[in-house]
């Protein structure tokens, strides 16, 4: 990468994040764009700790979330409380092998991906890296994409509960666990967002 | 224009200035975030640890619907808890089942806590845990009274039927065999159900079992030292002089047994008895009602006739009072004699006897100790008292044992300190009967019947000859005889009837003979008033009219007209 381009800091320029107005790099930090008013950062302020509390706490969450039960299947002569784990286990056994892949994956992969890759994208940040930038850059892109899909678990909580209400031959109920899950997804939401992804290409050997 | 960096300078001074804004929040606040979930999963750590209450285990001898994490444990249709785990003993004989009780539920964890496991039963006396088959089976639980704290419980296998808690009392029946009775059979208490049977066991010698019984309160207060109970199992048949009567307690006591119980009609002390009390438990109605048995004196009796009909429990009676019965009857061998004398155990109740045996032992008492009756027996045997099998019924030929005074009996040893006693026997007056019947029999049996038939045979042989003889000889000669007879009878007939010539010709003589004898009256007449005719005959003309026969007849025919 000797032969970067040129960046808009070292030209004394900044753009405006929301409605792409290029303005003058302000002299305080606390500048908002002329046009439509939003902040005016070169990157985001405390966007490696942001990504960290909210990656720790969601990962905190995810914890009570894989232990405590997250839906409760009543059926005649049972009644059955299962994990996301235990849900997956009882997929596989009774043969739907690729249900159990699909929930396995946007409720054990997708997770633990998020985690994974943002951890390693705040380290590689922290340290200023120029270490594989353009890969890092897709990994970023792709926990985008894929963030709302771990949604699906929650989902399938919601609408069984609100389908499945046969009150005495079986009905479903949401536990607690679903709630913790949801919480993981939407706070690993929040954390992809805060990360900011120009990070990634501010290797130290450049300032 | 050539150079960027020129070219970008102008056109960066042109760029509009951004605006200053006032920062609102500080940006380490985010920690909050982290920090909110730690608490929260710290409190739900904490939580779980607070609401754990202890945890328990509870062997089964089967694990049959009990499934972990899911099969609750309940008081009072309440959970109280939930299986946490199953696993083998390690000796593989039973099943440990773990419990984890909620933190309120830890009064349960204490020493006698009873667990069982509701199942549905069908049984009897009734259906239980129907709603056990849609949700599953769950561990029922009943507390006690300790406050001594326990972790390891022995599940019953079969739900208890007294709820700790219960108004009521609980009381101990003994007996020799449990019959139809079962957990849960009914008590009665003039035909009211008022409790049920709790639970039953052998008592550790095996010689009799022991039924607990509860009586539901208020009821329990008529349970006093001097009631009876009984086995009201079945139906009660009896034929008294009022006819035949069928006594039953319920329908229900008809199938599932059940137990009766009743105070004695005598007078008797009312206090209601504590809880726990023993009683015994009568076959019947009848013999609950008899006096107290007391403790039973065994003896033994030797027999050389042959005891068909004799059974176990057999009656043993005296004078007619059942006061015994058979336990048991062996055959021994004499080797002297080279004879199969037949030994026969019988318990004898003396309480039976009452009044004679409170008297009895009185008398007996100056001998000695006299608490197996021993003296008394051997006061009664020197009176003549024998043992002898009696026929208790023709019909079927069952024996009993009738203890009775033999009169002019003959002289026996008997040994008051001998165990068993030996009451010495007699031949029964049926066998007596027997035996006469037997002799005569023999008489009858020797008596030549087979050759008294072939002589009869021959007898009837020449007769039935005799009688072909008649019937072929002389019958029909005796028929011509008589067609013979017969015509002479037929003439007979003929001449003797009106119409005939004989009958005219003897009239005809007959008149003539009257007219002779009138002539000979008239000749005679005249003779007596003329004797001189004989001399000189008849003067025609002096003979006046002769009185006419037909005068005299005259008075006769008047006399017969009016």
């Amino acid at each position: 990468m000797t032969t970067a381009l040129l960046r808009a800091h070292e030209l004394g320029l900044i753009g405006c994040q929301v409605c792409g107005l290029v303005c003058r790099e302000p002299t305080r930090p606390d500048a908002a764009c002329p046009r439509c008013g939003s902040a005016l950062r070169r990157r985001k302020p405390d966007s490696v700790r942001r990504t960290w509390a909210l990656l720790i706490a969601a990962f905190i969450v995810y914890i009570p979330a894989n232990v405590l039960p997250i839906m409760r299947t009543v059926s005649p002569g049972d009644v059955d409380d299962n994990t996301i784990l235990t849900g997956v286990v009882e997929l596989w056994e009774k043969g739907s092998q690729e249900l159990a892949i699909i929930v396995f994956t946007a409720s054990i992969v997708v997770p633990m991906l998020k985690f994974l890759v943002l951890g390693t994208l705040l380290v590689c940040a922290q340290r200023g890296t120029s270490w594989a930038q353009p890969q890092r850059a897709r990994l970023y892109r792709l926990i985008e994409l894929i963030g709302h899909w771990s949604m699906l678990d929650v989902f399938v909580v919601a609408l069984l509960t609100a389908l499945v209400r046969f009150s005495l031959l079986s009905s479903v109920e949401p536990l607690p666990g679903v709630i913790f899950f949801g919480l993981t997804v939407v706070l690993t939401m929040f954390a992809a967002l805060s990360f900011d992804p120009r990070m990634t290409w501010d290797d130290k050997g450049r300032e | 224009m050539t150079d960027p960096s020129q070219e970008s300078g102008p056109s960066a001074e042109d760029l509009p200035q951004p605006v200053v804004r006032t920062r609102r929040v500080s940006a380490s606040l985010i920690w909050l975030v982290p920090a909110l979930a730690a608490v929260v999963g710290a409190w739900l750590v904490i939580r779980n640890y607070l609401e754990a209450g202890p945890t328990i285990t509870i062997s089964f001898q089967t694990a049959e619907g009990l499934e972990a994490a899911k099969t609750p444990v309940k008081y009072k249709n309440v959970v109280i808890g939930v299986v946490h785990g199953l696993r083998l003993s390690p000796d593989r004989d039973h099943v440990l089942v773990n419990v984890e009780l909620q933190k309120n539920a830890q009064s349960f964890a204490t020493a006698n806590t009873r667990f069982w496991v509701v199942r549905p039963r069908i049984g009897l006396s009734g259906i239980s845990g129907v709603d056990t088959l849609l949700s599953g089976p769950f561990i029922a639980a009943d507390i006690g009274d300790s406050t001594e704290s326990s972790r390891e419980f022995v599940g019953l296998e079969m739900p208890p039927s007294v709820i700790h808690g219960t108004p009521g009392k609980s009381f101990r029946l003994h007996t020799r065999d449990l019959g139809s009775i079962d957990v849960g059979s009914p008590i009665y208490f003039r035909r009211l159900p008022v409790g049920h049977v709790s639970s039953y066991r052998l008592e550790e010698n095996g010689k009799g079992i022991t039924i607990e019984i509860f009586i539901d309160g208020p009821n329990d207060q008529f349970v006093n030292k001097s009631t009876r109970f009984w086995n009201a199992s079945g139906v009660d048949v009896s034929v008294g002089t009022s006819g035949l009567k069928v006594n039953t307690q319920s329908i229900a006591s008809v199938i599932a047994g059940g137990i009766a119980f009743q105070d004695l009609p005598a007078p008797h002390d009312a206090t209601p008895s504590s809880a726990d009390s023993d009683f015994d438990l009568y076959g019947n109605f009848a013999t609950a009602m008899l006096p107290p048995d007391g403790e039973p004196t065994y003896v033994r009796m030797r027999f050389s006739q042959s005891l068909r009909g004799l059974e176990v429990d057999a009656p043993v009676e005296f004078l007619g009072i059942d006061i015994g019965r058979v336990v048991s009857i062996n055959i021994d061998y004499d080797e002297k004699t080279q004879q199969f004398p037949i030994i026969v155990g019988a318990v004898i109740y003396g309480q039976r006897l009452g009044r004679a045996q409170t008297k009895l032992a009185a008398r007996a008492a100056k001998h000695g100790s006299d608490a197996d009756m021993s003296h008394t027996f051997a006061l009664l045997v020197e009176h003549g008292l024998r043992a002898e099998a009696r026929s208790g019924n023709l019909l079927t030929g069952q024996l009993l044992i009738s203890l009775d005074f033999v009169p002019k009996a003959p002289r026996v040893a008997f040994d008051a300190g001998a165990r068993p006693l030996v009451i010495p026997t007699t031949i029964g007056s049926f066998n007596r009967l027997q035996e006469r019947l037997d002799s005569i029999l023999a008489k009858v049996d020797a008596i030549p019947i087979d050759r008294i038939a072939a002589h009869l045979d021959d007898s009837l042989g020449e007769l039935s000859s005799t009688l072909r003889r008649i019937n072929g000889d002389l019958l029909p000669e005796f028929k011509d005889t008589l067609r013979g007879a017969n015509t002479t009878f037929r003439a007979a007939d003929d001449a003797l009837s009106a119409d005939s010539a004989l009958q005219q010709n003897l009239g005809l003589t007959l008149d003539e003979l009257r007219r002779a004898a009138r002539s000979l009256r008239v000749f005679s007449d005249y003779l007596g008033s003329h004797p001189e005719a004989l001399v000189r005959g008849r003067r025609p003309d002096e003979v006046p009219r002769p009185p006419s026969p037909a005068a005299a007849v005259e008075p006769s025919q008047s006399g017969s007209k009016p």
